[in-house]
């Protein structure tokens, strides 16, 4: 591929470099401090991170201000991420345009979760295009400089655009066939949901590797055991192996809170050690979102930077 | 199994609240989807009679003087107002008993009278007897892409109506839309679809809807426009 490199995020991965990526989440808030300081934290640690867009359908703080402001500010290339959950094609094409105008290179393109889940679950869902469409669409704005329903573009966009994956589908076939469908519309990365288990981990960067879109494996240290039952009880497909389970119990048991953070720090160093030795992901992506703090640690953990 | 327009009565005290201020109401039954599955056919009608006979008491003391009658589908027009014509001149108001396009073939027909619905029209279904229960499968989106989905219908099973499915909240061949109780269509899709062989139109993209073909208010047919033609030659 001689495809141009417009952001640090392609950059390192075209050269090869394991890479790290984080995720911001602004809030239902109108104050930025947060998310430029978690983006200050993560700053020289990741690459670039994601900005979510309304995640589980609540309605938070619009992804594209944050994601200007952490570059701008901060210095912290921005993931945009994109959801067509909210908008139709006409508010995508408007609200890509403005984030290309803000310096923004990375788009994650994502279908969001429904409406119905989220803190507005009255609220009309749009879904005017889906995830697929959504690539398509940037695709055409960056490489023939024209919308979907192909009107000229003046100054045509320069982005990146990623997609996501869930390691944990069972089946996986579908959504490998899924995946493929997208890198053939020109997807150019992934990033996944999170995954625990190490075998899941290798499991699907091999499925896709005949696809040769670079993957970046998704992991989400546990804030608390809390949050870890929550995760084991509510969202189904989410796999935690029984050991990790246990090793975060017993650091709880032992030392309270802080245990639990330290054993975080040691579980998902060693698992990002296993990924960079034993799969060809392309890199990482590291949710802590509410402790930022965390990711350096872990990172240095796993030795790999 | 009957494809009809699946209806609910409305609850009593919000079909009494839009009564206010009427003393004679024609209740209006139809036979058509209303009155094959006894939303509001002919038994319906004469029951609504009795009880808006009986609600005295939530109409403040006043009572309501009520007949009950049925059409043979109040969807037709024609029809419709034939049957109802003798009869109209006697009520202030007319009581729907049908869907939502039978209730406004009726306030055209008798534009001057207020015409009330009696129940929420909620979607074109097809009702599985053993439960008794109502599904929907078609939206009627005006662009059928039934053969390259193995027969299930996205638009209107995919909670989402994807064409590029299935998304993330899909587990175990389940939906997280409803609770994880309902398939997930594009499971059923992908599942029926490797089944005969035909993987290639699952993963095939889908291009995005031209939604021009669904969007209300549509049309069909019609005459007018060769007239139009016949004017200008």
């Amino acid at each position: 591929m001689t495809k141009e490199v417009y952001s640090d995020l392609m950059r390192q991965i075209t050269e090869g470099k394991f890479v790290f990526t984080g995720e911001l989440e602004p809030v239902k808030t109108t104050n930025l401090h947060e998310v430029l300081e978690g983006a200050k934290i993560l700053k020289g640690h990741v690459v670039a991170a994601n900005i979510t867009d309304n995640p589980t359908a609540f309605a938070y703080m619009n992804a594209l201000v944050p994601s200007y402001m952490i570059q701008h500010e901060v210095g912290l290339e921005a993931i945009y991420q994109m959801t067509t959950r909210d908008r139709n094609r006409i508010a995508l094409i408007s609200d890509l345009l403005a984030a290309a105008a803000l310096g923004i290179k990375n788009v994650l393109a994502l279908t969001g979760d429904h409406t119905t889940v989220g803190d507005n679950p009255q609220a009309k869902p749009v879904f005017d295009l889906d995830s697929a469409t959504l690539v398509r669409l940037i695709r055409k704005m960056v490489d023939e400089g024209v919308d979907l329903n192909k009107n000229k573009i003046e100054n045509p966009p320069k982005f990146h655009v990623g997609i996501a994956a869930n390691p944990n589908a069972d089946p996986l076939e579908p959504e490998i066939l899924k995946i493929e469908r997208k890198v053939k519309l020109g997807a150019e990365f992934l990033q996944t949901q999170c995954v625990y288990d190490i075998e899941r981990a290798k499991r699907i960067v091999k499925e896709l590797a005949y696809l040769k879109i670079p993957v970046l494996l998704g992991i989400a240290p546990f804030k608390s055991i809390a949050m870890m039952e929550w995760m084991v009880k509510f969202v189904p497909g989410i796999y935690v192996p029984d050991e990790i389970q246990q090793r975060l119990r017993k650091a709880k048991d032992k030392g309270g809170k802080e245990a639990v953070y330290q054993e975080n720090i040691e579980i998902f160093g060693d698992i990002i050690k296993e990924i960079k030795k034993t799969t060809k992901a392309a890199g990482v992506h590291v949710m802590a979102v509410g402790f930022e703090w965390i990711v350096p640690k872990i990172i240095a953990q796993s030795g790999v930077r | 199994m009957n494809l009809l327009i699946v209806m609910e009565q409305k609850p009593l005290e919000e079909i009494i609240k839009m009564l206010d201020g009427v003393n004679s109401v024609l209740i209006v039954g139809c036979n058509g989807c209303a009155g094959i599955y006894q939303v509001g056919g002919e038994k319906q009608a004469e029951i609504m009679k009795v009880l808006l006979e009986m609600a005295k008491k939530l109409r403040n003391g006043t009572k309501i003087n009520a007949k009950a009658m049925t059409v043979l589908r109040q969807c037709d027009g024609q029809i419709a107002a034939t049957t109802i014509q003798p009869l109209i001149d006697n009520y202030d108001a007319i009581l729907s008993m049908a869907c939502g396009a039978g209730v406004q073939t009726l306030a055209d027909a008798f534009k001057n009278k207020l015409v009330i619905p009696a129940n929420n029209t909620k979607f074109i279904g097809m009702q599985d007897r053993e439960l008794g229960k109502f599904y929907e499968l078609c939206t009627a989106c005006g662009d059928c892409i039934l053969f390259e989905t193995s027969g299930v219908c996205p638009i209107t099973r995919c909670a989402k109506s994807l064409l590029n499915g299935p998304c993330g909240g899909t587990a175990k061949g389940k939906c997280e839309v409803g609770g994880w109780k309902r398939d997930c269509a594009w499971i059923l899709i992908y599942n029926r679809l490797k089944e005969k062989g035909r993987l290639d139109l699952y993963t095939k993209f889908r291009e995005e809807r031209d939604f021009r073909v669904s969007n209300p208010p549509r049309e069909l047919g019609g005459t007018e426009e060769k007239k139009e033609e016949e004017k200008t030659k």
